[in-house]
């Protein structure tokens, strides 16, 4: 069987200014008295920021133990790691449901149902087919049977215990492994057929809820007299999962099994070896996938009539084009996670160059936004501002909304059910721009509450139409997209992005998503992010270093003993079995 | 228990605790000289659907001033007159929120499916009445329940098994014929049958990944159990999938397989994308349930907020809703009217589907009841009383049609409570706080 390699380089620049930490920013309501801003700006100088390290880690409550749902993505990488990239079924997972900004949240939390339940046997049994096909099975399955028309227990047991520890993510327990090969012999008796019996036992791997749901246990910590933490095999899925959107690989099970990855040094050499591999690239396109919520591309649409040159392509290659630039410039250049906002270097794609109005490429290509264009920063790609658009217009709300929520985590309140739009009914309100509509809602002291909160921001975006392209004027009016984050007033969108760029919650937001998404839910603990995001600060905000603080924090590890069980909701089905079992 | 059903007996049983009837499937072939009923005389099969359309509709060009019989066909109603007397129009429904605020394009349809007012935006506070009635009769059907929307998005469904497991729409046509009619579809009118060895072994296999669920039930906190009940309840459904592939099924006459669709439409929320990806969709379910692949279903027209697009109209229905004026002239907000219209004609269109299907002497959607309900009634001001519903079907005669009902400011849930009881729920009451009721809507019942 061959084992795919994690190994690979990774360029890491290390380096030490940093910005004082930040408190949590929110939104209180929509008061009318617009963003309530808690925020608290140490403004500790680099030189004089306090000195943290993994040492002193404050005390915090443990999270849950977690029974997670794998996603599509992650059965579809480890698949992929495990037998090949070819081995890549159709497949439509149903989707979570948003948590707390991420729908990792949602996997601990999701069931499973009958319509699931037959997907996922589907999508194994085709997997099963494709691995023991006639061109697979030679270099998948490391033993030959003696007669391939009749079962081999031997080859079959060492193809199902080996294949079984990666998907099951720990070695199989013995008894099972033979379960499974009477298994497959019997198939393979029945069948008169080797290959087809294994791939039966195969098939019901793949639905084992042991492989579909990562289901965390713990033992007790012998540093903490008194506490749990996961155990060996567990932490090694939490981390792997995390970094890697997929299962741990044969080196991370073989640090299990010793014991290593639960010492200091072990796990440290661990996470080193983790944040080195090519797989990372995966598994934080995952996590910023999942934090920009970028599932809404899936069914993104603009009216063709108001944007022709917006098609299926673009959609694609949009949220291409902001999950390559995160990487280049999170992972493969090590940069400041804030310059983000503010960086003008982006890839380009030819269905892009069209909407972006640049000569054509034949190809993604690097490219950089000249010092004097009015893109700089994300905020400006295509992605978010189509996505944070109406299929016809563009949207200074639902962009201002998106800013909030999406990047520095601070809900935006709902409108009231009576809100009261008779102010841009009216018939005889002229409007010429988008500018001058928003700020009518802002007239009405009701509206005015939470438009304050998003629109200063999302009406800089105005240069920008719904479909992301560049105007001057709407309907020949000129456009002013001056515009205020939170005290900050700027004249456009690189002005915006600079404000974003040394807003304080920005950063702790990042830290808040990522710690939730590393283990499954939001932390209990403000004093541990807030020591996350001191450190993140002391490292100058870069991304890597901000993964190792966190799986190396023993909050990462440290879990909690179970809470009582809820009382199960109450149902009309419940009621009826009650009324016909009297 | 399980184990032992079969789709050419009628077993009485215990299941999950309840008492259940396993209805025979829709054979032809046991049907008395009349068509009307199965020849040993029980009812036929009624089975149960669900449709949704966002933003409700403007009350003075919708509902009907004559309430009864032979109400009069209103402007956003027009495209009803071929079905008229196929459905019932249910107006003046509340949806009570008591204490909780009017969560905007989420409190008016939650009411309507669970009968329990949201606390905020995420909470989905019980299972959804099809799901209560999928959990009565849907258990000896190749599928449980099924379930569509025409938006292309498949996170736009209005059925939960509970709050954290949606029934996830089906989406694309190519993948819901694929489902339905693919290769592991049973054509009951094919002319032999041979049992699928793969089939058996398949099945078999199965027992060793219950045992898992139960070890693995005794690793995990007591508030997940739950979750691997499910798995668990799942596996069983695929039990009983492989078991109904191994048995020969009765011939069923209505029963045509649809040629197979090839290309998906493309995506886009502009009303004629959306009539035609419901009018596809529609088409399949319709032929899933006279195939006897379900007898429980649901479909969305549109989302709760609807996106839905009008061609070189920049704004999507729900924000044409707010920001439309209302028109002097009319009195009305035209092309927010405009959509409202569009999803009548899909309504129209999906009622209609049921009628083109012969069985015994009449045709599906005798034998069919179909609930349809809406987030608000009067979508500009969000408003949760003035609510319009339907019904649709006659649910093997217990439902009179072609009437209109004044709810008189009573609860919508009276309705669903309605609709779960000819379903043959023995339930008492449906419903919490205002929304609680035990009084059935008994002016459609025959």
């Amino acid at each position: 069987m061959r084992l795919f390699t994690t190994s690979g380089n990774l360029k890491r620049v290390l380096q030490g200014s940093a910005m004082g930490f930040v408190a949590a920013f929110t939104l209180a309501s929509c008061s009318g008295q617009g963003a309530k801003s808690e925020a608290r700006v140490a403004n500790a100088p680099a030189a004089k920021a306090a000195k943290v390290s993994l040492s002193n880690e404050p005390d915090a409550e443990a999270g849950p133990r977690r029974l997670r749902l794998m996603t599509q993505e992650q059965y579809l990488n480890t698949l992929s790691y495990v037998f090949g990239p070819d081995i890549k079924p159709e497949t439509h997972f149903a989707p979570v449901q948003r948590t707390d900004g991420l729908l990792a949240n949602g996997t601990a939390k999701a069931g499973v149902t009958d319509s699931q339940l037959e997907l996922f046997q589907k999508t194994a049994a085709l997997v099963a087919g494709m691995v023991v096909k006639p061109e697979r099975r030679d270099f998948l399955i490391m033993c030959k049977p003696a007669d391939e028309k009749a079962a081999d227990k031997a080859c079959a047991g060492k193809f199902l215990a080996d294949i079984g520890r990666l998907l099951y993510r720990q070695p199989m327990k013995p008894a099972k492994v033979n379960e499974l090969v009477e298994q497959a012999s019997a198939s393979a008796d029945k069948l008169k057929d080797f290959y087809a019996g294994l791939a039966v036992a195969l098939e019901a791997m793949l639905v084992s809820p042991n492989v579909l749901y990562i289901a965390e246990t713990s033992e007790p910590d012998p540093k903490h007299p008194g506490h749990q933490r996961l155990d060996a095999y567990s932490l090694a899925s939490r981390l792997s999962f995390f970094l890697w959107n997929a299962a741990p690989d044969d080196a991370m099970l073989k640090a299990a099994e010793s014991g290593e990855i639960l010492t200091d040094k072990g796990k440290a050499k661990i996470v080193n070896m983790m944040l080195a591999s090519p797989r990372l690239e995966t598994g934080m396109r995952a996590f910023f996938d999942d934090m920009f919520a970028f599932d809404d591309f899936n069914n993104l649409a603009k009216d063709p009539m108001v944007y022709p040159s917006f098609t299926g392509v673009t959609t694609g290659d949009a949220r291409e084009q902001t999950l390559r630039t995160v990487i280049d410039q999170l992972i493969t250049k090590n940069r400041d996670y804030r310059d983000l906002y503010t960086s003008r270097e982006t890839f380009m794609s030819p269905a892009l160059a069209a909407l972006y109005r640049l000569p054509s490429t034949r190809t993604w290509t690097p490219y950089e936004f000249p010092a004097d264009s009015p893109r700089a920063g994300l905020l400006t790609q295509i992605s978010f501002l189509a996505v944070h658009s109406h299929p016809g217009r563009s949207s200074p709300t639902l962009r201002g909304k998106a800013l909030r929520e999406v990047l520095l985590c601070q809900p935006v309140p709902r409108p009231p059910a009576n809100v009261d739009f008779s102010i841009v009914n009216n018939p005889n309100s002229s409007y010429k721009t988008q500018r001058d509509r928003v700020l009518a809602h802002r007239s009405n002291p009701v509206c005015a509450g939470c438009h304050k909160i998003t629109d200063p921001m999302g009406l800089a975006l105005e240069n920008f139409d719904g479909a992301g392209r560049f105007r001057d004027n709407e309907k020949g009016n000129p456009i002013d997209a001056s515009g205020s984050l939170d005290g900050k007033d700027f004249k456009d969108a690189v002005g915006l992005g600079q404000a974003l760029h040394d807003h304080p919650a920005l950063t702790s937001c990042l830290v808040k998503r990522v710690f939730a998404y590393g283990t499954g839910g939001v932390s209990k603990s403000d004093e541990t992010l807030k020591w996350v995001n001191t450190r993140f600060s002391e490292q100058g905000y870069r991304l890597p270093d901000l993964l190792r603080t966190i799986t190396l924090s023993r909050a990462f590890a440290d879990v909690s003993e179970d809470a009582p069980a809820q009382a199960p909701v109450k149902s009309a089905s419940a009621d009826t079995a009650a009324a016909t079992s009297k | 228990m399980i184990n032992g059903l079969n789709r050419r007996r009628v077993l009485r049983g215990m299941l999950n605790g309840s008492a259940v009837t396993v209805g025979l499937p829709l054979l032809n072939v046991f049907l008395n000289g009349n068509g009307t009923a199965l020849a040993d005389g029980r009812a036929m099969p009624v089975r149960f659907g669900t449709w949704f359309w966002g933003l409700g509709m403007t009350k003075s060009i919708f509902v009907p001033k004559k309430v009864g019989a032979n109400w009069e066909i209103t402007e956003e109603m027009e495209s009803l007159k071929g079905i008229q007397k196929h459905i019932n129009v249910l107006t003046n429904f509340t949806a009570f929120r008591d204490t909780y605020e009017n969560l905007c394009h989420y409190t008016g349809w939650i009411i309507g499916r669970t009968g329990i007012a949201p606390s905020n935006q995420t909470d989905k506070p019980g299972e959804t009445l099809d799901v209560t009635v999928a959990n009565q009769i849907g258990r000896t059907t190749r599928f449980k329940t099924l379930t569509a929307t025409a938006t292309g998005d498949v996170r736009s469904t209005f059925s939960y098994e509970n709050a954290n497991s949606p029934n996830s729409p089906e989406f694309s046509p190519v993948a819901f014929y694929t489902r339905l009619f693919g290769p592991d579809f049973q054509d009951p009118n094919a002319p032999s049958f041979t049992p699928n060895p793969k089939i058996m072994v398949r099945k078999s296999a199965l027992s060793g990944v219950m045992d898992e669920v139960k070890e693995l039930n005794a690793k995990i906190g007591a508030d997940d159990r739950a979750r691997l009940d499910q798995y668990f309840t799942g596996l069983r459904h695929l039990e009983r999938q492989f078991e109904q592939q191994l048995t020969k099924p009765e011939p069923i006459a209505s029963c045509v397989a649809p040629k197979a669709l090839k290309e998906d439409p493309r995506l886009g929320g502009e009303a004629a994308q959306i009539a035609e990806r419901h009018k596809l969709m529609t088409d399949l379910m319709v032929m899933a349930v006279a195939c006897d692949q379900t007898r429980v279903f649901n479909m969305s027209y549109s989302n709760s907020s609807s996106n839905t697009t009008k061609a070189g109209y920049e704004k999507p229905h729900h924000t044409c809703t707010h920001e439309e004026r209302v028109d002097d002239a009319l009195g009305y907000q035209p092309t927010a009217s405009w959509f409202t219209r569009r999803s009548m004609e899909s309504w129209a269109y999906f009622v209609d589907a049921f009628t083109k299907v012969k069985e015994g002497d009449g045709t599906l959607l005798d034998n069919v009841l179909i609930y349809a309900n809406s987030d608000h009634g009067y979508a500009r001001v969000h408003s949760l009383d003035g609510m319009a519903m339907f019904t649709a079907g006659r649910a093997g005669g217990k439902i009179k049609t072609g009437l209109h009902i004044d709810g008189a400011g009573t609860a919508g849930t009276r309705l669903g409570l309605t609709c779960m009881r000819t379903m043959g729920l023995d339930l008492p009451s449906w419903g919490t706080k205002s929304n609680n009721t035990s009084k059935d809507v008994s002016e459609i019942l025959a």
